[in-house]
């Protein structure tokens, strides 16, 4: 069953604050969704609670994705059935190179969906083609996973995980905080060149400008826990300009 | 109750027809119990022993009875009873362990599968045949010998060494280990079983590493290890000791002495993996480790390097140690320990600089899980004359979960005011954003823990020779299994 992403009244807390209030969304294969937001509308709790990150309790609601009951599942599990999140903030592990990271991540996935694993030379290819099309040196492959990389190096390489491992929906988490022009050019290349019929996009943004390089094809604001406004790429262009001022705290 | 006397007790309980008959077969083959100067005279007897070598060991027991057990070590075990120890048993005959695979933990049977060791490999080290049973060990054997003799290199198990290089034993046993060097050393200097004796001729570069064939042949070395290592003038040794598959042993306490001695130019290289039984959950019934392992960097320009990977035993203690006596000589230890459940690790490391311009590199990487704790102790000590010492130490700790113990006592002592230290120590925790960073990625949470400490741990692991490093890391990730949640 290849629906793509049905989230029904998702209800979110952390401790004792209800961040999400009744999310409804439908991301459907190779459409690609933005969702804007004022801070602390729960943009980063939606991308996480879908990608499974611990820490919140979801105490309504469904999430399916292709069929797949996404709640009940570990993040790897999710991870295997095509979830990706490119994160915010990419966390530095030392002493492991992005190779030996991305080839212990692709052959996880393979043996998760009862694939052969690939052997290193088969690897390397798709790493270095991979690589070669988001214009990254070589070395960055031999470097340690975000171990003093820059932001614009940090959110390239989350782009470089995304093409590698070739998800069925990814979703961005603020993928341009922090990033200059060029490099939200490039974060932006990276994932138009990614875009196909069978791989859908959720790309969380506080800002228009990153949806002037990806254009959306659906726009929903998230305000307070709530989906407050759907349209198509030109929402976001008024909200540019009239910011998120419309938008008062759900009664 | 250490577990070889509750395995013959168990078995004298059962076999209760046949107990006479079973009871004149272990008086065959074991020292009569206890510690006495009869069980060193009855060891020395069946290796056949030359009398100056009864009289060193005899010699070692009446220092070893006027010793205190020392209490310094952050471990903590109950109270051995030194009388109530078995300290000498012929190696085991067929029939002796367990009949076949089926008979085995299969605990045990699932690990060396994530190993990767071989069904052949597994039986012996699980007990179930003896290696000439698998391995045709005479031709083995034969045909490393013949190699390493070629080159004058004598390579065989210490109690052969005593017969075929008597003035090299002689001249060397305990030049770097005294016999009263410490509680447990001199235990061991007194009942020592078996080991491994290695001679490097002047100018020889041993071809390969000692290890293959050690890993088959070193079966029954006993509790008590004794080993060493003597290599000559500008000749070159790497001698791997241990194995990365958890082996079935009986006897709780071991206690082994090393000593290395590289003359002018020489250079030995030490690694070890050390996955002895740790106990269960309660740490009940795992080994202690009390081992004295040092290396005498007597010529000009020689080196010592011990790399060691510490997975396993309840209690280690352990402080692979150099001597830099010669002028510009090199001292190494580069370490991983690696604590889960119940599990105590006291190690790191001694570097004594005494000739000049010598140089030391202590890399201690500290892992602790579950409930264990996991300390570094370290000294690094340099005398009036080394002028131009030098010495960099690391020592990082890395912790998991919140009920484990990390520490690191290190202890500097510099009497030149021409030398340089330098220490450096770090603790961090494996942080739940890595953790969910990875399993985002497809990696259960056992690889994710696993990919993190192999990273934390590379610059130890990439010092092992290549063989012993691809099972070392998969042992990082086996040895902390269900650390997480």
């Amino acid at each position: 069953m290849s629906n793509g992403l049905v989230i029904k009244d998702l209800r979110v807390s952390i401790g004792d604050k209800e961040i999400l209030k009744g999310i409804n969304l439908t991301v459907e294969p190779g459409v690609v969704h933005a969702i804007m937001g004022p801070n602390g509308s729960g943009k980063s709790t939606l991308a996480h609670v879908i990608s499974g990150r611990p820490g919140y309790e979801v105490t309504g609601g469904s999430i399916t994705f292709d069929g797949h009951d996404v709640l009940e599942m570990e993040p790897e599990e999710r991870a295997a059935v095509g979830l990706f999140l490119a994160f915010q903030y990419p966390v530095e592990i030392p002493g492991v190179t992005n190779v030996n990271f991305l080839k212990t991540a692709v052959n996880s996935l393979r043996k998760a969906r009862g694939e052969k694993e690939l052997d290193p030379m088969a690897f390397l290819k798709l790493l270095r083609e991979k690589a070669k099309a988001l214009e990254l040196p070589e070395d960055m492959l031999k470097r340690q996973l975000n171990v003093g990389f820059s932001g614009g190096e940090k959110k390239r390489n989350e782009m470089l995980q995304m093409a590698v491992l070739a998800p069925k929906l990814a979703i961005l988490d603020e993928t341009d905080s922090g990033l200059d022009i060029d490099a939200i050019r490039i974060v932006a290349e990276g994932v138009n060149a990614q875009r196909s019929p069978d791989r859908a996009f959720l790309v969380i943004t506080h800002y228009q400008r990153l949806l002037d390089y990806i254009v959306p094809d659906v726009v929903h604001v998230l305000a307070y826990g709530k989906i407050v406004e759907t349209g198509g790429a030109d929402l976001a262009r008024r909200l540019e300009k009239t910011g998120y001022a419309e938008y008062t705290p759900a009664a | 109750m250490p577990s070889t006397i509750e395995t013959v007790e168990t078995v004298q309980e059962l076999t209760g027809a046949y107990k006479y008959g079973f009871v004149t077969d272990i008086e065959m083959d074991m020292a009569p119990k206890g510690l006495s100067e009869d069980t060193i005279r009855y060891i020395s007897a069946q290796k056949n022993e030359p009398e100056w070598l009864l009289e060193w060991r005899l010699k070692a027991l009446s220092l070893w009875q006027k010793m205190e057990e020392p209490k310094w070590a952050k471990v903590d075990y109950p109270k051995i009873d030194y009388q109530d120890l078995y300290y000498y048993a012929a190696p085991k005959k067929k029939g002796d362990g367990p009949k076949s695979l089926d008979e085995v933990d299969p605990e045990l049977l699932n690990t060396y599968e994530k190993l990767g060791i071989p069904l052949k490999e597994q039986e012996i080290l699980a007990g179930v045949v003896a290696v000439d049973a698998v391995f045709d060990s005479v031709s083995v054997a034969t045909t490393y010998k013949a190699k390493l003799e070629e080159k004058g290199i004598i390579f065989c198990s210490f109690s052969e060494a005593v017969h075929r290089a008597p003035e090299l034993v002689k001249k060397y046993l305990g030049s770097v280990v005294p016999q009263s060097d410490n509680y447990f050393a001199c235990l061991n200097s007194a009942v020592f079983s078996d080991g491994s004796f290695v001679y490097v001729p002047k100018g020889v570069r041993c071809p390969m590493e000692l290890s293959t064939y050690f890993r088959i042949n070193a079966q029954n070395t006993g509790q008590f290890e004794r080993t060493l290592i003597i290599v000559e003038e500008g000749s070159y040794v790497s001698y791997l000791e241990g194995c990365t598959a958890p082996q079935r042993d009986e006897n709780q306490l071991h206690a082994a002495v090393v000593e290395l001695i590289a003359l002018d130019d020489a250079e030995i290289k030490y690694s070890t993996v050390q996955n002895w039984y740790p106990g269960d959950a309660e740490g009940k019934g795992g080994i202690y480790n009390f081992v004295t392992k040092r290396g005498a960097c007597r010529g000009k320009r020689s080196k010592i390097s011990w790399t060691q990977v510490e997975t396993g035993s309840a209690v280690t203690w352990k402080y692979p140690s150099c001597i830099l006596q010669g002028d510009d000589s090199v001292g190494e230890f580069y370490s991983v320990a690696i604590t889960n459940n119940a599990q105590q690790a006291d190690t790191g490391t001694k570097m004594i600089h005494i000739g000049k311009n010598t140089r030391s590199t202590i890399v201690s990487k500290g892992i602790a899980a579950g409930r264990s704790d996991n300390t570094y102790r370290g000294l690094v000590r340099v005398l009036a004359g080394a002028e131009g010492a030098r010495n960099y130490s690391q020592c990082d700790s890395l912790l998991i979960g919140d009920k484990c113990g990390a520490h690191t006592v290190p202890y500097i002592e510099s009497r030149t005011p021409f030398s340089t230290l330098e220490h450096e120590a770090t603790t961090a925790r494996i942080s739940d954003d890595q953790l969910f960073l990875c399993r985002q990625r497809g990696l259960s949470s056992e690889e994710a823990v696993a990919l993190i400490v192999n990273g934390f741990c590379k610059e130890v692991l990439q010092n092992l020779p290549m063989e012993f490093a691809v099972e070392a890391q998969k042992l990082v990730g086996i040895s902390l299994e269900g650390s997480v949640g």
